[in-house]
């Protein structure tokens, strides 16, 4: 929902960042405030992933120009740990396995880590246990999920899901979505849009990263956008995605023969 | 802006590498059977005893160093070693307010207070300073039922007949060279001894810290547990920080009987070296347990962190029919630590298993290698083993190997072995980190989960503790 007056909790000022020697983003200027959906579209190669990325932190990637501020402090400057636990939140489109390390010891931890931000008691094994089985609905998982190591040995579908799930524990202010939607089945996506959707509030954002127009006809965005060479190019309504759809990218290379070439 | 990175991660100095000012006697440098003969006047040993150690020095004049291990090390000088020193208390006190209060408040820093009103409950305690012992705790309570529980000095004056019959019984002198060395010169250690039926109602610790730098450290354990007796035992160990190497030679003996069975848990934290492998404890133990007795049972459960160079493999002899023998390790290496590490089983009485857990993990430019011998004999029917060896690699400069030896004469024995190399990846980290879980604390639950099963074996006090302890060694150690 927009809300012009809703607070800005997002604030990306021309962007430019590179992984080893190449540079992705080349002046990203996006801003989100509390209450809206964004989505985020583009071909593969675009800067959306390295976009994501880089709002989360990852060490691979670094910042050589522009400004990101999260509630109007300095995001760039933060380990990743402090802002997941200021919430930004990053739901990976590869979440990886880590054996040996509980699922559950692992949500606990991370929870309580961001309640301690928000100046909340911890929860113990046993408080955490009975949050998370509630919150386990909201996904559709079974339990015993909780007992197996971080991610290892679940299918795709499981691996989305158990990113919403730990949306739902952590609450995050901004949750960026790197192709949630992705390898999902119909089932699958349905309770991963429906999950997202629950969570989505007033002060809270989400910035959904998609190829395709049908996890959008699940969650309704208030903005698109459309990401070409490391900026967007353009941003509409919904119906921008609906337009996709039907056109497909090729437009996209004659706006970009049209512009200046950015020299890096 | 920069991600905290591997060499960033905040080095944690050895806290244990404080020197205690104490006033220590100390011998003459050098071995030779004078000595030999000196450190049992010392002691105001028995005639048997003198003549286990002449005898032990004499084989060890004959045999020769091993070199086969994957170690690197100079050629130690033994004659440039001291083999005999002791804080400068006279005979050991019978009640804790008599302890020199320096020693006292030594082993309270290390967290072993050893003072009626802080020591650690239900754990009874031997501290041994510079391999002499100087306190016992709960030895009363424990004598209530029939557990003897003191130095192997004590030990050899009150109960000569049991130390006569068991000493040397589990490791000959003559078994291999540092074997011999120990038995030589063998300055203190433990002596426990469960009677028949007795389940031993405390834990047994013996805490071990050398202090001095130039003395070579010659520990001597033996437990031995009767019919249907059982007992689990800690043994925990650190040291200063020399600049120097030290020679740490341990002998540790178990025996169980019928039906009886021991645990014998050991969290290892010698001085390492420092980051450029200057210094170090080089340690060199022979421990191995023989299940004598039908349905006994001995589990080593080993945390080894420290000492530059560590060569020890608790072993068990399963002579018993349907005995059971057990070794699960975690050893950690780090800057230019060297490890060869691991265990012998040796089947002999028929249904006999053997289960080896083995987790090593390398860092820095360390080195470390499992070495296991499962031995199935001919009359071992029905004998089952199970090996695991898994390693994790942090960093790019570690190294880790593998040196299984399976020798079997028995056709119908069960032999697995199972191996896995792993690493920690930044991708893995990441998502930690992306989560709020911060870059020590990432690497310490990727490493715990990693050591999970062996953990799990470690009497609960000591569980908690391995795990900070790990923490605490790994620096600048994921690549």
């Amino acid at each position: 929902m927009i809300r012009p007056d809703a607070p800005l909790l997002l604030e990306i000022h021309e962007l430019h960042a590179r992984v080893e020697d190449q540079p992705i983003l080349k002046g990203v200027n996006l801003s989100v405030r509390a209450g809206e959906i964004h989505a985020l579209m583009g071909r593969n190669g675009s800067g959306k992933s390295t976009l994501s990325k880089v709002l989360a932190g990852h060490p691979a990637y670094s910042v050589t120009s522009g400004s990101v501020r999260y509630r109007g402090d300095n995001l760039l400057e933060l380990e990743p740990e402090q802002r997941a636990r200021i919430g930004v939140f990053l739901g990976f489109q590869y979440p990886v396995e880590i054996p040996g390390v509980s699922n559950l010891e692992f949500l606990r931890v991370a929870t309580n880590a961001r309640r301690l931000e928000r100046g909340d008691p911890e929860l113990d094994t046993f408080a955490f246990e009975d949050l998370v089985r509630e919150r386990l609905k909201l996904v559709q998982m079974d339990p015993a999920f909780l007992e197996r190591s971080v991610n290892e040995g679940f299918s795709g579908g499981e691996k989305k899901r158990n990113e919403i799930l730990q949306m739902a524990l952590l609450e995050p202010l901004v949750a960026i979505l790197d192709e949630t939607d992705s390898g999902l089945d119909i089932d699958a996506l349905r309770i991963v849009a429906e999950g997202v959707g629950q969570l989505a509030g007033p002060d809270n954002a989400t910035l959904l990263i998609t190829h395709y127009q049908r996890l959008l006809d699940l969650i309704t965005p208030d903005f698109v956008h459309v990401m070409a060479a490391g900026r967007i190019l353009r941003t509409g309504g919904k119906e921008l995605a609906l337009e996709l759809e039907r056109t497909g990218y090729d437009w996209v290379d004659q706006e970009l023969a049209r512009q200046p070439v950015e020299v890096a | 802006m920069s991600t905290a990175t591997v060499g960033d991660l905040v080095s944690q100095p050895y806290k244990h590498g404080f020197v205690t000012d104490i006033e220590t006697e100390k011998i003459a440098k050098g071995l030779s059977e004078d000595v030999v003969r000196l450190i049992s006047s010392k002691k105001d040993e028995p005639d048997f005893l003198l003549r286990f150690r002449l005898k032990a020095f004499r084989q060890w004049l004959q045999m020769e160093e091993p070199d086969w291990a994957a170690l690197g090390y100079p050629k130690i000088d033994y004659q440039n070693i001291i083999y005999y020193a002791a804080p400068k208390q006279q005979e050991k006190k019978t009640s804790l307010d008599e302890v020199d209060p320096k020693l006292l408040e030594t082993f309270d820093k290390l967290g072993i207070p050893l003072s009626e009103q802080k020591r650690l409950s239900n754990v009874a305690v031997d501290a041994v300073f510079d391999s002499v012992s100087i306190a016992t705790t709960y030895r009363e309570k424990l004598a209530e039922h029939g557990v003897i529980f003191c130095s192997i000095s004590e030990a050899v004056k009150d109960y000569p007949d049991l130390v006569e019959t068991y000493l040397g019984s589990v490791v000959p002198s003559n078994d291999n060279y540092f074997a011999a060395l120990n038995s030589a010169v063998f300055s203190d250690g433990s002596f426990v001894f469960i009677p028949k039926g007795v389940e031993c109602p405390m834990e047994l610790s013996t805490y071990f810290r050398i202090n001095s730098s130039d003395t070579g450290q010659f520990e001597r354990t033996l437990i031995v547990a009767e019919e249907g007796a059982s007992v689990s035992y800690l043994e925990g160990c650190t040291a200063p920080m020399f600049d120097t190497n030290q020679l740490h030679a341990a002998v540790v003996e178990l025996v169980v009987l019928d039906d009886a069975s021991i645990k014998y848990s050991t969290v290892q934290n010698w001085y390492a070296g420092d980051e450029h492998g200057v210094g170090g404890i080089y340690n060199f133990v022979t421990k191995r347990g023989q299940c004598r007795g039908n349905r006994s049972r001995i589990s080593w459960t080993q945390v080894e962190t420290g000492s530059a160079i560590t060569w020890k493999y608790p072993s068990c002899v399963l002579q018993g029919a349907d005995s059971v023998g057990e070794f699960y390790s975690v050893a950690l290496t780090n800057h230019y630590q060297q490890a060869d590490t691991g265990t012998k089983m040796i089947h002999v009485g028929p249904r006999t298993r053997s289960t080896i857990v083995s987790k090593g993990i390398s860092a820095g430019h360390s080195s470390n290698s499992y070495r296991g011998l499962v031995q199935i004999g001919s009359k071992a029917v029905g004998a089952k083993n199970y090996s695991q060896c898994d390693s994790m690699l942090l960093g790019d400069q570690a190294a880790a190997n593998t040196y299984p030896y399976i020798r079997s004469q028995q056709p119908d024995a069960v032999v697995e072995h199972e191996a896995s190399t792993c690493r920690i990846s930044a991708d893995q980290l990441f998502y930690l980190q992306s989560r709020g879980v911060g870059f020590e604390a990432a690497i310490s639950m990727m490493v715990s989960g990693f050591c999970r099963e062996v953990f799990n074996q470690l009497p609960m006090e000591f569980a908690a503790e391995a795990d900070k302890l790990l923490a605490l060694k790994l620096e600048g150690s994921v690549g």
